[in-house]
């Protein structure tokens, strides 16, 4: 970057014409369509539900002092949304492991693109297709076979956490294929030179070394999972009800739009406070930028 | 229409001109079917009324955006209509009265008709949401055939805002394979779903009928919105929540698949389950619950108005009527549609329940609609 700037001082007040005019899109896009509809939202959220539903102009913070009636709304989602996290990296490790360090080039290739393909389909087919094999004609109905009787798994907990862990986890796979494929093997086999053996030189040189892969994918899997409510939704029931849900609830059947708002802001609060929280230990202990978003 | 009428009805006859027009069939089929064949000489410069017919078809554009409910329409009635006009139609499903309503409060919807349920016109009114139908142009809407017990909330001070499309009541599907003793009442639906019931029972995903059929538990109104009254109605919700296998008003792919054993259910859709599954009992609750009328109604920022009457139109034709009722399995309030239904159909105590179990229900009333404590329980109840 620098040694670029320097060769190319002559063009500095063009180049930042040019910086400018490339900028604009962005700028454009963020300030039409994140900034300017935020400030909408912080408004609205100190406003009143109208009569029949909507917005009425007020200057209040009842909505915010009245965000308990959706804690256990909150509760579930900070609850799931972490736990999801957790099982997809869990079973993202191994599988990535496997892509990066043992499978040979040809079939490395044709399992990464099987990783994808299921994404070339509608994330609410894939969801509806869990409905139908945790369904009683699915999954329950091959127990029943040897003797385990109405077995409900679907619209439970635990079907939103299958649900989730599938639908996120190519998200997972990813960045941590790609932060274990460029470890150095070199440093495996001097870690084996050394006299380590293959289960501590995993702990101590590999391990350490793709962290940065699953804390990236950790914090894609985490930030969409807090948002989530399809999957709730289909899987869940009805009954496993998210943040998301609740705004979908408060802007399309009770119409409390100036609530919605308010819980909305609050969603956005929680995440930005745990985001920063999770940059602060998890990536900046090891005395790095977070650069794993680069 | 019945098959040995000597006469054509007006809605055949556009049918097969729409036919002939589109090259689908020759002339001389469609002058020996319409029997103007005899007359065709002297006809045929002189057909003067059907000019602007074609007009008019020019002018319905090509879409047409209707929003209705699950399970809720012929699928062929609505083909047949596009392959007359030329207007495809988008057709999408809702779940509750007061999802549509925010949608349409939101704005930019496209909807060209929608099916409002009679509790809720008087609010699209006052927010100035539906316009007035002119009765003109739905020749095919006959006031005087209606069921005068139906169509009185389409009506707002003397104007016209919507037109009925079929009425039905609200209680619940019981698979009686799975589900032992004789179900009658609320107090049995709540009581068994806590008991041997458990995990098997759906509620809709709508605060009428959800809450409505807990207060009838307690023997309160449907409508009410009495603080105290809604509290017990709330704490029964809680207590069934565990229970319940979900909350979704689309219920009927579970109790097909054997997964809901029971579900709080609208008139046609414990028609159609149990068409397919005699197995398949409705039960209206002893102590009451709903009776509702749907309407067909036309947003005020509808961008294709005049697809919008041609449709309600073609669809609130006896004929046409008959064969939607055949499909979904709610009974019209049309004395002309019923005239043509089998006797099977009218008969049936799915469609035409007993007048004593008629007697204690309720139509919704407006304030359920807005009222906020309502909305508050509902949200409660899911996410407890």
């Amino acid at each position: 970057m620098t040694a670029a700037a320097g060769t190319r001082d002559e063009g500095r007040g063009g180049g930042r014409a040019t910086t400018a005019l490339l900028l604009a899109p962005a700028s454009a896009f963020f300030l039409l369509l994140l900034l300017l509809p935020l400030a909408v939202v912080i408004v609205y959220s100190f406003g009143e539900r109208a009569p029949a539903g909507g917005y009425l102009p007020a200057f209040s913070f009842d909505n915010y002092l009245n965000l308990a009636a959706r804690g256990q709304a909150f509760l579930n989602t900070l609850t799931l949304a972490p736990l999801g996290t957790l099982l997809c990296a869990l079973v993202a490790y191994p599988l990535a492991y496997f892509l990066a360090v043992r499978a040979s080039p040809r079939i490395r290739t044709l399992l990464l693109v099987l990783v994808i393909v299921p994404f070339w389909a509608s994330q609410l087919l894939r969801i509806y297709a869990w409905l139908l094999i945790l369904g009683s004609k699915g999954i329950p109905a091959l127990l029943s076979l040897v003797g385990i009787e109405d077995l409900l798994l679907v619209n439970t907990r635990f079907a939103v956490l299958v649900g989730m862990v599938y639908g996120y986890l190519p998200l997972m796979i990813f960045p941590i294929y790609v932060s274990l494929e460029k470890l150095d093997k070199r440093l495996l086999e001097a870690s084996s030179d050394l006299g380590a053996r293959p289960w501590r030189t995993f702990l101590q040189v590999t391990l350490p070394m793709s962290l940065e892969g699953v804390a990236t994918g950790s914090l894609l899997v985490f930030i969409l999972l807090m948002g989530e409510f399809i999957i709730p939704a289909l899987l869940g029931g009805g009954k496993v009800f998210f943040i998301g849900n609740a705004l979908v609830d408060l802007f399309l059947q009770s119409r409390n739009w100036p609530y919605g708002a308010a819980v909305s802001i609050a969603l956005i609060a929680i995440m930005l406070a745990s985001i920063v929280t999770y940059m602060r230990f998890v990536l900046g202990k090891r005395g790095q930028r977070p650069n794993a978003f680069m | 229409m019945s098959r040995n009428d000597p006469t054509i009805s007006r809605q055949k006859f556009i049918d097969e001109l729409m036919r002939w027009r589109r090259g689908s069939v020759t002339r001389r089929h469609f002058l020996g079917v319409t029997g103007l064949g005899l007359a065709t000489a002297v006809m045929a410069q002189a057909v003067p009324g059907l000019k602007p017919r074609r007009a008019l078809a020019a002018d319905l554009g090509d879409t047409l955006n209707f929003t209705t409910w699950p399970n809720y329409f012929d699928p062929a009635n609505l083909e047949a209509f596009t392959k007359q006009t030329g207007v495809a139609i988008n057709v999408s499903v809702f779940g509750s009265n007061e999802e549509m309503l925010a949608k349409l409060q939101a704005g930019g919807t496209g909807w060209d008709v929608f099916v409002p349920t009679n509790y809720t016109i008087s609010t699209y009114k006052k927010l100035d949401l539906i316009d007035p139908l002119d009765l003109k142009r739905l020749p095919n809407y006959d006031p005087s055939s209606q069921d005068q017990r139906f169509v009185k909330p389409g009506t707002i001070d003397g104007t016209v805002y919507a037109v009925p499309k079929d009425w039905g009541t609200t209680g619940y599907v019981v698979n009686t394979a799975k589900v032992k003793g004789e179900m009658t009442s609320w107090k049995q639906f709540w009581d068994r779903t806590r008991d041997d019931l458990s995990g098997r029972v759906m509620v809709h995903d709508y605060q009428l009928t959800t809450i409505g059929n807990a207060l009838k538990y307690f023997g309160y109104s449907f409508n009410s919105i009495d603080p105290k009254e809604l509290a017990d109605a709330e704490k029964l919700l809680l207590d069934a929540k565990p229970h319940l296998f979900a909350i979704n008003s689309d219920y009927q792919p579970a109790m097909r698949a054997g997964d809901a054993w029971m579900s709080v259910c609208w008139t046609g859709d414990g028609e159609q389950l149990h068409r397919d599954m005699p197995e398949m009992a409705y039960v209206i609750g002893r102590e009451g619950g709903e009776i509702w009328t749907d309407f067909y109604a036309i947003p005020k920022s509808a961008p294709h108005k005049a697809a919008a009457y041609a449709f309600i139109d073609y669809i609130l034709t006896p004929e046409v009527n008959a064969r939607e009722v055949l499909a979904h399995g709610y009974p019209s309030t049309d004395a002309r549609t019923n005239k043509l239904l089998p006797a099977k159909v009218l008969d049936d105590p799915i469609l035409y329940p007993a007048q004593e179990l008629l007697t204690n229900l309720e139509f919704g009333a407006a304030a359920t609609l807005t009222d906020p404590n309502r909305a508050e329980l509902m949200a409660r109840f899911k996410s407890a």
